[in-house]
């Protein structure tokens, strides 16, 4: 079973971290995974970054910029995580936007995934549409699943022909933003995730967008199955390197 | 061969809709109405009396006699330099805040390179009492000052775009941005034929009455409705959109798109998306692009703002690769020289992005009796600094 599908049965809320390969540092992906797998994180997002990140705010396009300076493409991010799976077992998605992977070719792109056991994708740009056109059958082949996100404007309709066509979890961007823009939740956060939990969607939904302490961690996952954190993790290597990763844990949960 | 767009948004391979689900609901909106609103009788009579009224159309189609002379073949300048705000561009704002409108939508956002579409948004934005934000690159606001005080007169935000190369692709993303953040009452006018479907087709469409003018026109002066050649600069590609609509499907008509080859196509410095780029996706659209092997976007180069652009639009894509379209470039110093001869033997001082049209007599020799028209997309007011330095006037 995909590793994602196994950690959506457990019995617990979920806390998944994003974070930008290539940044602070070049090579510390490999230890940006171990230490938060360490500190007890379910699932990471490791970023793959672009140079032009549309749906992200500055937190995030500025640690991409510096993570392409720094020199990561995607040939060296596949070398960084070759052996990844001799030690780390929690669920490892891909998230990053369409064009480097259409670059690299989305056959082989998803070969290389299933090769070192890459569970998920996100391509936020990548549209339902021509996914299940183009490019379906071939995430299938390499047991990869595709997240979609839906946002507070995502009609009902629409919400419905996501969920059937996940099979991991659907992202809640919580509110109409980009990344990291927002600071806590009002009530029309609130009003959207209870209308989403209403809606008995066959897929658990993961919030992401705006999630940066235990407060909102709290609120996040009162009617979901979990949340994602990922500018306020940045924010948090920048201030503090990436040596420090268990005390931005223990503050979320 | 077709050169329509297709139900899903595309050109051949190229368009369609990359976007984020933050903006489906959005440009799903547009893409189910825009055609049908264009078509309403009211919507098209206050569209055609703004043309006329407002911005002061047709714009004429002027016999270029001495330059006629000097390339000894027979010139038509097609003068969207002087509709009001000095360029194309207005033809554009001027649809897209009717359909704001009719959208029901209050607040108009737009990104802009040379300033002329911000300023030709700013202007529409007051004339319908709309709030109005413009992004502009930081690098581009201080290469063309005169643009951005017009922008800051007409009431409009003009917020510097700090990231990346600090140009026109870089305006487009905060543009792009701002639309996530503010999904309810916020129409984005983009500003040449790119971006996702059904932005390409509607600025085209809206852009089309540049040939739809240039038939009737050239059927007075020289009694037939097509010329030999229509020829136009590649931004994004609206102006040359709008130049080649009507003639697409007219084979005897040959398609001239000229791009900007900054200091040369391979010296690393240049905006020559047809000669530089690969297939790829920019700003929601399918199309060439400029772009590392690893599949990063390229930062172009252009003594142009207007032509400061990475990829191109997807028709444009899919006339080059097809073969219907002939595609050259012109160096910076090839349109200045175009610019200034334009100046001398006219009397009409050219935007620099016309300028890089103008050029194709250094690439391109015509027949005596061809009847070659070119898209004289804008005024060259707002580059008169850039002239006075380039030439030590
Ligand atoms: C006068 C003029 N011509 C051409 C362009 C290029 O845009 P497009 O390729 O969309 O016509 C611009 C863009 O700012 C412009 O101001």
């Amino acid at each position: 079973m995909n590793r994602i599908n196994q950690k959506m049965q457990e019995d617990k809320k979920l806390l998944s971290l994003y974070f930008t390969a290539g940044y602070p540092e070049l090579n510390n992906t490999v230890k940006i995974i171990k230490d938060l797998e360490a500190s007890g994180i379910d699932m990471i997002e490791i970023g793959l970054p672009f140079s032009d990140p549309l749906a992200d705010g500055p937190t995030i396009q500025n640690s991409s910029t510096i993570a392409l300076k720094n020199g990561m493409t995607t040939k060296l991010l596949f070398e960084q995580l070759k052996d990844i799976r001799k030690t780390v077992s929690i669920p490892l998605i891909i998230m990053g936007y369409f064009n480097p992977m259409l670059q690299y070719g989305v056959e082989a792109f998803c070969a290389k995934c299933a090769e070192i056991g890459i569970d998920g994708l996100i391509m936020p740009d990548l549209p339902l549409a021509v996914y299940q056109d183009e490019y379906e059958a071939i995430f299938k082949k390499h047991n990869l699943k595709n997240i979609f996100l839906i946002t507070p404007q995502t009609s009902d309709e629409r919400i419905k022909e996501i969920d059937n066509a996940s099979d991991a979890f659907i992202y809640m961007v919580s509110s109409a933003s980009v990344t990291g823009s927002k600071t806590g939740f009002g009530q029309e956060q609130t009003d959207y995730f209870e209308r989403i939990a209403s809606m008995n969607l066959k897929n658990p939904q993961i919030i992401g967008f705006g999630i940066n302490n235990n407060e909102t961690y709290t609120q996040a996952t009162k009617e979901t199955k979990g949340a994602i954190i990922g500018s306020a993790f940045i924010k948090h290597l920048t201030e503090n390197g990436a040596d420090t990763i268990s005390d931005f844990v223990q503050k979320i949960r | 061969m077709n050169y329509n767009v297709t139900e899903k948004g595309y050109y051949g391979t190229f368009g369609g809709a990359y976007i984020p689900e933050m903006l489906y609901p959005n440009v799903e909106n547009l893409r189910k109405n825009y055609l049908k609103v264009m078509a309403e009788p009211d919507f098209k009579a206050e569209f055609d009396q703004l043309l006329k009224d407002y911005v002061g159309r047709p714009s004429p189609l002027y016999f270029a006699k001495r330059l006629s002379e000097k390339y000894n073949t027979k010139v038509y300048l097609k003068r969207e330099d002087l509709n009001h705000t000095g360029a194309h561009k207005v033809n554009n704002t001027i649809g897209q805040i009717l359909m704001a409108k009719k959208l029901g939508k209050q607040r108009i956002i737009a990104e802009t390179g040379a300033g002329q579409h911000g300023v030709a948004t700013a202007t529409v934005c007051a004339l319908m009492g709309m709030d109005c934000v413009v992004y502009m690159g930081e690098i581009d606001i201080a290469r063309q000052a005169p643009n951005v005080a017009r922008m800051k007169m007409l009431g409009a935000e003009v917020r510097p775009a700090l990231s990346g190369s600090k140009t026109l692709k870089d305006a487009t993303n905060e543009a792009i941005r701002d639309w996530i953040n503010n999904p309810v009452d916020t129409h984005y006018i983009i500003g040449s034929a790119i971006g996702p479907h059904p932005y390409p087709d509607m600025v085209t469409r809206f852009q089309s009455i540049i040939s739809e003018e240039i038939k009737w026109q050239l059927k007075e002066k020289e009694g037939r409705e097509n010329p030999d050649y229509v020829v136009a600069c590649i931004g994004g590609g609206s102006n040359a959109a709008g130049t080649y609509y009507h003639f697409l499907h007219e084979e005897e008509v040959g398609i001239i798109a000229v791009e900007a080859a900054g200091k040369g196509i391979n010296s690393g410095e240049s905006a020559a998306t047809s000669a530089l780029g690969k297939e790829g996706v920019i700003h929601g659209c399918k199309t060439l692009l400029m772009q590392t092997n690893d599949g990063q976007i390229t930062e172009p180069y252009s003594i142009s703002a207007g032509l400061d652009y990475p990829g191109v639009g997807p028709l444009h894509a899919h006339l080059y690769k097809s073969g219907r379209g002939e595609f050259y470039s012109a160096t910076d110093d090839e349109a200045m020289q175009s610019g200034l001869e334009l100046t001398k033997l006219e009397g009409i001082i050219p935007a620099i992005e016309s300028s890089h049209a103008l050029a194709i007599f250094k690439h391109k020799t015509f027949k005596p009796d061809d009847v070659v028209v070119i898209s004289l997309s804008g005024r060259g007011d707002k580059d008169l600094d850039n002239y006075i330095k380039y030439f030590n006037l």
